[in-house]
């Protein structure tokens, strides 16, 4: 039976004012691929994830998320779509009012689960997915580092086990070693849980090690869309630079894991 | 490969079958994941029900999702066991196994204890005691800043001063005139019922006199403007903490009470009894208006009676406390202002405070005054 894919997004247009962000932007992303969102700071490519979220409109143009148009859905969809999204916010963008328990069974709550027992084995057993101990649940937000921040978000993001996740540069903020934690985690959650996806980030480990797709952003336009391969192939100025300078070159030198899965992703348009 | 890829339509579908022999069983196919199981309330009933019978075959197979929350509601469902006659996928009954072995954390409330209580109150009588001194430093900061800016008048923050003095004073003109008149007016009309009982109407002019300079106008205003200003200065402060703004000034070397506080308290300190006075005459003219309507004392009549029915001294005991008061409700809104920590219930707490502490010293402050200049400025 075939399935919908995860993303599709067919010419896209987003202005501000007279400023035009994006130019016809056409993206088709299946299910169970992690697409990885890059391009030069203020390109839009948060704008994009706000766009595919629903939080912005396009100017013009039409997202499909697993398979229903944004444009025409209906309210009790959209509610039920954004249960099938998860949504990981550069800062967290935890409930600073709440503790860790309380921020992570928030989505439960909403959707109406009053069983506290019930309540209580889901929260304990993502924090446990996470790499976060019992011990932590009484904290409140203020009281956790960056990195148990984006742990403590991305088990509020997947209490509800999303089929499409999105994340908004998931590694920033953090130092080496907790990126790479962060990345292991990602890896064997989406092992265990087949999710599709969408990060934006700048860092080029990322890429290497988690993405089976990569999209580019620049000129207002997607100018590469494919394997990691593909899109370092690409001839476009911006490709270039951003992949085939020094710093790139080092990264994508050094290989510590298998190259990243082959992927089933095409662009169209 | 794509059994867990997932169609947004795709319900979760639950048949109860009974067979020959007296032998039922329950099919469940379709997506079973917690939102679909939240969004049909029956079904959950239906399993509930269904698992009380403890002879039924439950057949899984045909599921084609089946995610962590949904596999722990079975589980539940199911009397946290597994069922005698039971067919699922492998790959489910790893997740449903997976919560067999879990142990949940004892999450329980301590309940009530003496010692619980005496730290909770050990700890509360400590953090007033810390916001004492916290308030005292702050108030020997200015002292010094002030003592600072006498030898070095180049330092005076003059454009800091001159925004909130715009911001706390300019723009609440508004809201102290109508306010201030619409007092004016209801004290005139609720004194002239009682004084026209004893035929004694023109002494409206000095109930209303005595009691709006001396003190409804000050305190009307004080009070206006703790709300207005003194919590606008206390979130102010306080984002600067959580954008750390304020960070950013230490590291700078520049001083948070020269910089910050000090225009704040400067500010306040000459605007409020501006604000007296402006508040006073607007309900002046308000009761004013009302005198006239209700017991026939004409503008003139009223202004010429004023100041014979008002002592000056009142409008300086009305100056001077004024300016008391915009001395504390600035001290105070910068006090919970750098008491805020980096999280939107402290924003909301601390501003909360704030207000309340402001408008509480004010009526002590006015109390005092009372008290002392009670013998002074009377006709």
């Amino acid at each position: 039976m075939s399935q919908p894919d995860a993303v599709r997004m067919e010419h896209i247009w987003t202005r501000f004012a007279d400023k035009v962000v994006h130019k016809d932007i056409n993206l088709t992303l299946p299910q169970g691929e992690i697409l990885g969102l890059v391009g030069a700071s203020g390109c839009g490519k948060t704008v994009l994830l706000r766009e595919i979220i629903g939080l912005q409109i396009p100017s013009q143009g039409e997202i499909v998320v697993m398979g229903e148009s944004l444009k025409t859905i209906s309210s009790s969809h959209g509610k039920r779509l954004r249960n099938h999204c998860g949504v990981l916010f550069q800062k967290g963008a935890l409930f600073s009012v709440l503790d860790v328990f309380e921020n992570i069974a928030f989505p439960l709550r909403e959707l109406g689960v009053d069983d506290e027992e019930f309540i209580k084995r889901l929260v304990f057993m993502k924090l446990e997915d996470v790499g976060l101990s019992a011990r932590d649940a009484w904290l409140k937000p203020a009281d956790l580092s960056g990195g148990m921040t984006k742990r403590v978000a991305l088990a509020r993001t997947l209490i509800l086990e999303p089929r499409l996740l999105l994340l908004d540069e998931p590694t920033s903020g953090l130092d080496p070693i907790s990126s790479q934690d962060f990345v292991d985690l990602l890896s064997g959650l989406h092992r265990d849980l087949k999710f599709t996806v969408i990060l934006v980030t700048h860092d080029l480990d990322i890429l290497r090690d988690l993405c089976t797709q990569v999209a580019v952003l620049a000129d207002q336009q997607l100018v590469a869309f494919g394997t990691l391969a593909n899109v370092m192939a690409n001839p476009h100025p911006f490709v270039q630079r951003f992949f085939h300078n020094q710093r790139a070159q080092r990264v994508f030198q050094y290989q510590p894991q298998a190259q990243p899965l082959p992927s089933s992703g095409t662009p169209h348009g | 490969m794509d059994d867990n890829r997932t169609n947004l339509k795709k319900q979760a579908i639950l048949e109860l079958i009974g067979q020959k022999g007296g032998k039922s069983s329950a099919c469940l196919s379709g997506d079973w994941t917690l939102s679909n199981l939240t969004i049909d309330a029956s079904l959950q009933k239906n399993i509930k029900q269904a698992a009380n019978n403890s002879h039924l075959h439950w057949d899984l197979h045909s599921v084609n999702v089946l995610d962590n929350a949904t596999a722990l509601w079975l589980w539940q469902a199911w009397g946290q066991s597994l069922p005698a006659e039971l067919e699922i996928k492998p790959e489910h009954l790893r997740l449903i196994n997976k919560w067999q072995s879990q142990t949940v954390p004892d999450s329980s409330s301590p309940g009530f204890s003496v010692a619980l209580t005496a730290n909770y109150l050990a700890q509360m009588m400590a953090n007033v005691f810390k916001q004492f001194l916290d308030f005292v430093t702050m108030l020997g900061q200015l002292l010094l800043d002030i003592g600072h800016l006498l030898r070095h008048p180049g330092d005076i923050p003059w454009p800091e001063i001159s925004i909130t003095i715009f911001e706390s004073g300019v723009r609440a003109l508004g809201i102290t005139a109508l306010v201030g008149f619409l007092i004016g007016i209801v004290l005139s009309y609720l004194s002239a019922l009682q004084l026209k009982l004893f035929g004694a109407e023109i002494y409206i002019i000095d109930i209303l006199g005595l009691s709006i300079i001396r003190e409804l106008g000050p305190l009307l205003a004080a009070i206006l403007v703790a709300g207005r200003s003194g919590s606008a200065i206390t979130a102010q402060i306080g984002i600067m903490r959580v954008t750390e703004e304020l960070d950013a000034l230490s590291a700078m070397g520049i001083s948070h009470s020269l910089r910050l506080v000090l225009p704040k308290v400067a500010a306040l300190t000459v605007v409020m009894p501006l604000l007296s006075v402006w508040t006073s005459a607007t309900a002046l003219i308000g009761g004013m208006f009302s005198a006239q309507n209700t017991l026939d004392i004409s503008y003139q009549q009223f202004l010429i009676k004023l100041p014979d029915a008002v002592p000056l001294l009142n409008v300086f005991i009305g100056l001077g406390k004024s300016a008391v008061f915009g001395l504390m409700i600035a001290l105070i809104a910068c006090h919970f202002g750098f008491c805020i920590k980096p999280n939107t219930e402290s924003l909301g707490n601390e501003t909360t405070n704030s207000v309340v502490a402001a408008i509480t010293v004010v009526i002590m402050v006015d109390a005092l005054f009372a008290i002392l200049f009670m013998d002074v400025g009377m006709p």
